[in-house]
């Protein structure tokens, strides 16, 4: 038996397998093709991801660079993202310069109502593309050239799957769960609440009608995610606002002195 | 179906190491791909003959080398395997753990002509 994946030696020590055969195994590749003529193995050893890092690390060190916190919002379609931004921008866009990126599939519709807030918004359409990726959030940001110490909110692609994977080079990703959705989703896709630092449990004004187990839900995401900071409020109705925008000043305010300390 | 996105990477990386070792043709591709890393090998298999079709690596075989999930138990302090990021601990059944392994998505090696 060969050593990575257990499929079946020849007598000559060349081993052999089905043609497009997927093979799963736990030992590490190792000298098991040394009597191979015509071939030799080329170590690579390369996160599949590096590109996409690389692009986050530059995002990342540009944004530092001017005091701008960028948050990552992400969510499955239909949680209320496009409306918790509006509600966000509405509270916040007196106080500090604000600058959104908008990522869907396909139409202008989300950036278009961001606009119309008054705030500077770029739709990337990502066609068939299911997230957002680093690359693709550098060029919106230096087309939409934000100012020294601003807020960058960038909407993902609403999609609890694959964002989570994309670092952009935002300060920390926010989960938005609306209480539409069903208490077990952090353990449905528990690598998106791994991933995010904060989890808004959105339209809360609904709670009444349903039946919902908020603490089971809580229960839930800190058991993917010991740390996750969550905060429940409601985008129509306005409850449980103050603690976000709270928590939003705070975080432009550490953004502030790291920049004025660096 | 971010596993064709990334597959794209991976053809990336091929084609630098390609122009880096100089190698005409890749026989076979070994991926390293941990249990916590939010990727499914069985997607990526489906995009693997697609994306390197007409590359250096058409043709080729892939090899998936799964990495169990490794994390580190807060409570009891023992390092333990998990299969998925909410199972318990193993040994005191604690929920409060640190994943520490089993996050890689790597092209970890080529065999090449």
């Amino acid at each position: 038996m060969c050593t990575v994946c257990g499929c079946g030696d020849k007598p000559d020590g060349r081993y052999r397998k089905v043609k497009g055969g997927l093979h799963f195994g736990l030992g590490a590749a190792g000298l098991h093709v040394a009597g191979m003529s015509q071939s030799r193995l080329v170590q690579v050893e390369r996160d599949i991801l590096s590109r996409n890092d690389g692009f986050a690390g530059r995002n990342r060190s540009m944004l530092a660079q001017h005091g701008i916190l960028a948050l990552n919002l992400v969510s499955s379609p239909g949680s209320g993202k496009t409306t918790l931004l509006t509600r966000t921008i509405e509270r916040l866009k007196g106080e500090v310069p604000i600058s959104v990126i908008e990522g869907d599939q396909e139409t202008s519709f989300d950036a278009d109502r961001i606009r119309e807030t008054g705030v500077p918004a770029i739709q990337i359409n990502t066609g068939k593309g299911c997230h957002l990726d680093a690359q693709m959030v550098g060029d919106g940001i230096r087309q939409l050239n934000p100012q020294q110490n601003s807020l960058l909110l960038i909407e993902n692609v609403g999609n609890l799957v694959c964002p989570a994977s994309f670092d952009l080079g935002e300060a920390c990703k926010v989960a938005i769960l609306s209480v539409t959705e069903g208490e077990d989703k952090p353990l449905k896709y528990p690598d998106m609440f791994h991933a995010a630092s904060v989890m808004l449990l959105n339209k809360i004004d609904l709670l009444p009608y349903l039946e919902f187990d908020v603490e089971k839900c809580l229960d839930y995401a800190r058991r993917v995610n010991p740390d996750i900071h969550i905060i429940r409020l409601s985008a129509k109705s306005g409850e449980g606002f103050p603690e976000w925008v709270e928590w939003i000043g705070h975080n432009l305010e550490v953004r502030r002195i790291e920049l004025e300390t660096a | 179906m971010h596993e064709m996105s990334l597959m794209q990477d991976v053809l990336g990386i091929i084609e630098d190491a390609a122009r880096e070792k100089k190698f005409g043709r890749v026989k076979t591709v070994w991926l390293e791909i941990g249990a916590l890393s939010g990727v499914d090998p069985q997607a990526m298999n489906f995009c693997f003959d697609a994306v390197m079709q007409g590359s250096v690596a058409d043709g080729a075989d892939l090899v998936i080398l799964q990495k169990p999930g490794q994390a580190w138990c807060m409570k009891c302090g023992k390092q333990v395997e998990v299969s998925a990021r909410y199972d318990p601990c193993p040994v005191c059944g604690s929920l409060q753990l640190q994943v520490t392994g089993g996050t890689e998505m790597r092209v970890k090696e080529l065999e090449v002509e």
